[in-house]
C-alpha cells in the first residue's frame, strides 16, 4: 500500500503516424521515442524481418564464395612447385646468429631496419624503443613511450625518424636526433589514432605519411605533418594484425592480415579492396610482399604460412610440415625470392624453400616465441626478435 | 569499426566485397608461376643469404681481436 506505481500515459501526436493517441514512452538507441501502441507493433515485426535478412545474407555470402572459388579454379592449370621440379635446389646455407642484441628488459614485439642496412630499431612490452646499430650492437637511442606493449614500430625511409605505437591507439612519430643528450620522448608526435590498439605502422614510401593498421578492424593512412586522416580501409570483419607496403616506390598497394582468417590487397588512393584470400584457417598474424610485388606471403596461427599470386588472385604454396604445429608469427622473404624466413611460437625460425614449397633449415637460439623477422634492406642479413627480450641477427 | 558494427551490416560489407571480387581479371597459375620461377631464377645468383659471403668482407662476421678503423 506504502508503494503503489502509477503509470503515467502520455497522450498526444504520435511520431510515426502523426494520429493523435495514448503513447507508449519507449526508448530506442537511448532515444526518446513516442509512438503509438499500434506504430510500436509494426515497428517490432520489422525487427522480426531484420532476423531472416541476417539469414539471408549468410546465405549469399556463401553462394558468393562458391563462385568465387569456381572462377579461381578455372585457371588453376598447375601447381608452382610442380613447374619449378627442374630449379636447383638451394644447397647447404652457411647462416648462424651473428649478433644477438641485448638491452630490452621485457618481451620484444617489434623490429624494423634502417635504409643504411646497418640499423635497426625495435620496441618491447617494457614500453621503450632502442635504435641498434647492428653491426657493433651499440643502442644509438633509448625513448621511453607512453604506454606499455609498443606492438608496431618502423623506421623512415631516410632514417631520420621512428614510428610507433600499441595499446595507447596511436602510433607517434620521433625525430631521431644526433645529439645523445636530446630528450626524444618530448619530441613525440602523435599522427595516428584509432578505437583500439596499433598493430603494425609503416612509412610509405616518405617521411611525410603513414600507415596503420588496428585491432579496431581498420587500416589508415595518415600525414605526419598534420596528423590528418587521409584515408581509410573497411573491410577486414576483425582486427587487423598486419600489413606491408608494395615494394616499388611508386606503389599505390598495400596488403593486410586480420583475425578474419582473410589477407586483402588495398588500392591506397580509392580505399578500396582489390583481392581478397581466405584459405587460413585461423588468424593472420603477418603478411609480407614477393621482392616483385606480384604475390605475397602470411604467417598464420595454424601453424602454415602460405603464398599468394596476385596475378593468378589464389594461394599458389603452402608451407607446412606435421612437424610444425604451432603458430607463425612472421614472416619475411630474402632478396631474390627463394627463400621464405618465417618465426614461430615454438621459438624457431624456419627456412622453407618458396618455389619447390619445402624446408631448407630450421634455426635455433631464441628461448621464447619469436615475434618478428625482417630481412635488412640489402638482403645481407636477417633479424628475429623474440619474447625472450633479445634480438638477433642472423648472417 | 567492425568492432562495433552489427552483424547485418558486417555481413552485407562482406556480400558487396564478393560480389566485386567475382569479376577480378585473372590469369592461368602457370604463367603466373613461370614468371616468379623467372624472376628468382635471375635474382638467385645475387642473394647473399643464399650464395654467403666470404667472412672478410662480411659485417656481420663474429668480432673478435683488434678492428683498424
Amino acid at each position: 500500500m506504502c508503494d503503489q506505481t502509477f503509470v503515467a500515459i502520455t497522450f498526444g501526436p504520435c511520431d510515426n503516424c502523426a494520429k493523435t493517441k495514448p503513447l507508449m514512452n519507449i526508448y530506442l538507441n537511448n532515444e526518446v521515442i513516442n509512438y503509438c501502441s499500434l506504430c510500436v507493433e509494426l515497428m517490432a515485426c520489422q525487427g522480426l524481418e531484420k532476423g531472416e535478412t541476417v539469414a539471408k545474407l549468410k546465405k549469399e555470402t556463401e553462394a558468393l564464395k562458391v563462385k568465387l572459388e569456381v572462377e579461381r579454379n578455372k585457371l588453376h592449370d598447375t601447381e608452382l612447385h610442380k613447374l619449378a621440379e627442374k630449379v636447383e635446389a638451394v644447397g647447404q646455407l652457411n647462416i648462424r646468429a651473428r649478433r644477438v642484441l641485448k638491452g630490452h628488459a621485457n618481451k620484444v614485439l617489434c623490429m624494423d631496419w634502417c635504409t643504411d642496412k646497418r640499423r635497426l630499431v625495435s620496441s618491447s612490452q617494457d614500453g621503450k624503443l632502442i635504435v641498434w646499430d647492428a653491426f657493433t650492437t651499440n643502442k644509438e637511442h633509448a625513448v621511453s613511450m607512453p604506454s606499455t606493449w609498443v606492438m608496431a614500430c618502423a623506421y623512415s625511409p631516410s632514417g631520420c625518424a621512428v614510428a610507433a605505437g600499441g595499446l595507447d591507439n596511436k602510433c607517434s612519430v620521433y625525430p631521431l636526433s644526433l645529439d645523445k643528450n636530446e630528450n626524444l620522448a618530448a619530441k613525440r608526435k602523435p599522427v595516428a589514432m584509432h578505437t583500439n590498439y596499433v598493430s603494425h605502422c609503416t612509412f610509405t614510401n616518405s617521411d611525410l605519411q603513414v600507415l596503420t593498421s588496428s585491432g579496431d578492424g581498420t587500416c589508415a593512412l595518415w600525414d605526419v605533418e598534420s596528423a590528418q586522416l587521409l584515408q581509410s580501409f573497411h573491410s577486414h570483419t576483425a582486427d587487423v594484425l598486419s600489413l606491408d607496403m608494395g615494394p616499388s616506390e611508386t606503389s599505390n598497394t598495400f596488403v593486410s592480415g586480420g583475425c578474419d582468417k582473410k589477407a586483402k590487397l588495398w588500392d591506397m588512393r580509392s580505399g578500396q579492396n582489390v583481392q581478397s584470400f581466405e584459405t587460413h584457417e585461423s588468424d593472420v598474424n603477418c603478411v609480407k610482399f614477393y621482392p616483385n610485388g606480384d604475390a605475397f606471403a602470411t604467417a598464420s596461427d595454424d601453424a602454415t604460412c602460405r603464398f599468394f599470386d596476385l596475378r593468378a588472385d589464389r594461394e599458389v604454396a603452402v608451407f607446412s610440415k606435421d612437424s610444425v604445429m604451432f603458430g607463425a608469427s612472421s614472416v619475411d622473404f630474402s632478396l631474390s625470392g627463394r627463400l621464405l624466413f618465417a618465426g614461430y611460437n615454438d621459438y624457431t625460425i624456419n627456412i622453407w624453400d618458396v618455389l619447390k614449397a619445402e624446408r631448407v633449415s630450421i634455426l635455433f637460439g631464441h628461448d621464447n616465441r619469436v615475434s618478428t623477422v625482417r630481412v635488412s634492406p640489402d638482403g645481407s642479413a636477417f633479424c628475429s626478435a623474440s619474447w625472450d627480450n633479445t634480438l638477433r641477427v642472423w648472417a | 569499426m567492425a568492432r562495433d558494427m552489427a552483424e547485418k551490416d558486417i555481413l552485407k560489407m562482406e556480400v558487396d566485397q564478393l560480389k566485386k571480387e567475382v569479376s577480378t581479371p585473372r590469369s592461368a597459375v602457370s604463367a603466373a608461376a613461370k614468371e616468379t620461377i623467372e624472376f628468382v631464377e635471375a635474382q638467385s645468383p645475387e642473394d647473399p643469404l643464399i650464395k654467403g659471403v666470404p667472412e672478410a668482407t662480411n659485417p656481420f662476421k663474429e668480432k673478435g681481436g683488434c678492428i683498424i678503423s
